[in-house]
């Protein structure tokens, strides 16, 4: 029993940084449908802005989070300038590449930057806590919270300002959009910071629990695009409850099924959802 | 009928060049790297039919080389089956799982065909990294035998090696020829156009793209097998996500939808790549940049800027003659339109 509640624990937590990279990656599907396999780079720069600052200017643990959110969110707007923009037009197999091209070179530019080693980000809450016999860590706490939260003021960011609806008009419309005056151009932008904030808070705090590397947005941002499958591609909802379902599934499947083949679940359940429903599950018409 | 002529003879000018090259440079490290080149190439052919020709980006095809290599491997070295029945069964193997992994994949469109393909080779990545017992797991096969002797024709010496892969990709090329000239690469293009268009001429899309899916991975097979022989070593890096991503740079670099991309771009890239060998892992560091920029101002590569340039000079080569003779006006158009059904 207990550990099935540990592992539930480890799910959730696992879970909140799925969703909250996948968040990410379905508001710019949602609003450019673009698949941003580029994605990942942005989730691993943002831990390494991260620990930068911490190590480097020996800045507090929240106030390196803030500065990783700031630069991550403008490198996904300037990949939008730079590189999403000219190919708005284009067929849907340039955006692809093109994103392939960013992701290649991200990485490479983090391993020159900061070096092919595995590093480890010391967290000022690696206080043990014991709850009937359960132990958490604060750190792990703290990414359910944080996530949490984040996804509380996204939603209301969304739902109750002016600029939240426009993007909202934006990926249900983008002419109509156009039409009632939104700026398209300004919203794409402005999705884009927001998607690289999303990815350094990820990274960020899931970062003391994991390690930062230059490969470790590989996985997380494969699994993220079969939550946002899983999810319906576009879906807010689907996003976050799809990266708790695949959480909850790796924790319990690693721990009573295998750990060596945990990461396949993810993509074992995405070839038996594809099979049965080619357009995703909670996928919406129109595209 | 020139433009033909001179095609042609471009044509048989390179095969000559190709066969000798080995005599002209003597030197085995040119010929190991072009050797290699041309393996990649095989593979890069197989990838653009499926994504330059159909329009559905694979980005499982490293996986499907691992498949192929493996096979060779495992069957070679554990089954001790014959040199040549192995290479052929490592291309119907890696034809059937490419046919398996078709019936559900190709249900998917666009971006979902992507992250499918994207997520099935990571799954083949994996299942080679962890079944140990088959594959050797993060160790790798070693003592893959050279291919074995034809009568009196050894393998054994790199020059013998480089003819034996030269012939393979002479057969690819000609297959690709074949294929892209015929009834059927017209109906991949028009599939690739529009997909629903197609369909409401009549043709069946879902037969065809499993077609095209399999001969891709069909060539995909054959280039892992031939670079398992050649290398004689192979681990489960052959089937990580770079190696696909390394192909569909060779692919849009040269000329995505084109004959002659994947000669160009994968001679072009692995030659640079040799001067570019001080910087190692950091050379991702110009090609990601190169691979974005050329999808935005030369989406179809080297090979398609040429075609288009050349397309421009007829142009204004017509238009002076037509100021002579308005007769030859038709004619002008007609091979120019003719022209650009023939790259696609």
């Amino acid at each position: 029993m207990e550990l099935l509640v540990q592992q539930l624990f480890n799910g959730l937590t696992v879970g909140s940084v799925y969703s909250l990279v996948a968040l990410g990656l379905t508001l710019v599907y949602g609003i450019l449908h673009i698949p941003n396999f580029a994605h990942g780079a942005l989730y691993m720069l943002g831990g390494y802005v991260t620990l930068t600052m911490m190590l480097l200017w020996g800045l507090n643990y929240w106030l390196a989070i803030v500065i990783s959110i700031l630069v991550i969110g403008l490198l996904g707007v300037l990949m939008e300038r730079l590189v999403f923009h000219p190919l708005r037009k284009a067929p849907p197999i340039h955006d692809k590449i093109a994103a392939i091209g960013i992701l290649l070179f991200l990485e490479a530019l983090a391993q020159l930057i900061w070096g092919a080693d595995y590093r480890t980000m010391s967290t000022p809450y690696g206080q043990v806590i014991n709850i009937f016999g359960i132990t958490f860590t604060m750190q792990r706490i703290l990414i359910n919270v944080g996530a949490i939260f984040v996804m509380v003021m996204l939603y209301l960011f969304l739902k109750k300002t002016f600029v939240g609806s426009a993007i909202i008009a934006m990926s249900q419309n983008r002419e109509g959009a156009h039409l009632v005056g939104i700026n398209t151009n300004k919203v794409a932008m402005l999705t884009f910071m927001i998607s690289g904030g999303l990815a350094a808070i990820a990274a960020s705090l899931s970062a003391p629990i994991n390690l930062v590397f230059p490969g470790m947005g590989h996985l997380v941002v494969l699994k993220a695009f079969v939550i946002i499958i899983l999810g319906g591609m576009g879906s807010i909802p689907g996003a976050i409850v799809g990266g708790y379902i695949l959480g909850f599934t790796e924790s319990l499947g690693a721990t009573y099924i295998s750990n060596d083949y945990k990461d396949l679940i993810a993509f074992l359940l995405l070839v038996i959802i594809l099979s049965i429903k080619p357009q995703g599950l909670f996928a919406k018409g129109g595209h | 009928m020139q433009a033909f002529l001179n095609q042609k003879t471009i044509t048989a000018a390179f095969i000559l060049l190709a066969v000798a090259f080995p005599i002209l440079t003597q030197n085995n490290y040119f010929i190991y790297i072009v050797t290699l080149s041309f393996i990649w190439m095989i593979g890069v052919y197989g990838l653009n039919l499926l994504a330059g020709y159909t329009g559905y980006l694979s980005l499982a095809h490293a996986g499907f080389f691992a498949v192929g290599a493996y096979s060779l491997g495992i069957l070679t070295v554990k089954a001790g089956i014959n040199y040549w029945a192995a290479l052929v069964l490592a291309c119907l193997i890696t034809s059937f799982i490419g046919l398996l992994i078709g019936l559900i994949a190709l249900r998917t469109k666009e971006h979902f065909f992507a992250i499918y393909t994207l997520c099935v080779g990571y799954i083949l990545y994996l299942v080679i990294y962890n079944w140990e017992s088959i594959t050797g797991g993060v160790r790798g096969l070693i003592g893959i035998p050279a291919p074995s002797n034809i009568g009196p024709i050894s393998f054994q010496n790199p020059l013998s090696q480089y003819y034996l892969v030269l012939f393979f990709l002479l057969f690819t090329i000609l297959m690709m020829y074949r294929i892209v000239h015929s009834l059927s690469g017209r109906t991949f293009i028009a599939i690739r156009n529009s997909e629903e268009l197609a369909q409401t001429i009549g043709i069946s899309t879902m037969k065809n793209k499993l077609v095209v899916l399999v001969l891709s991975t069909f060539f995909a097979g054959l280039a892992g097998a031939l670079y398992a022989s050649f290398i004689r070593f192979i681990g489960p890096d052959i089937g990580y996500i770079t190696i696909t991503f390394d192909l569909l740079m060779y692919l849009l670099v040269g000329g995505i939808g084109t004959l002659a991309g994947p000669i160009v771009g994968t001679l072009l890239l692995v030659w640079v790549s040799q001067y570019l060998q001080f910087l190692q892992d950091y050379r991702m560091l110009i090609f990601g940049p190169l691979l974005t920029l050329i999808i935005i101002f030369y989406p179809r590569g080297i090979v398609g800027a040429i075609y288009s340039w050349k397309m421009k000079l007829g142009k204004k080569a017509k238009r002076t003659s037509d100021r002579g003779k308005s007769s030859g006006h038709d004619k002008g158009t007609g091979s120019m339109a003719e022209k650009k059904v023939e790259e696609g």
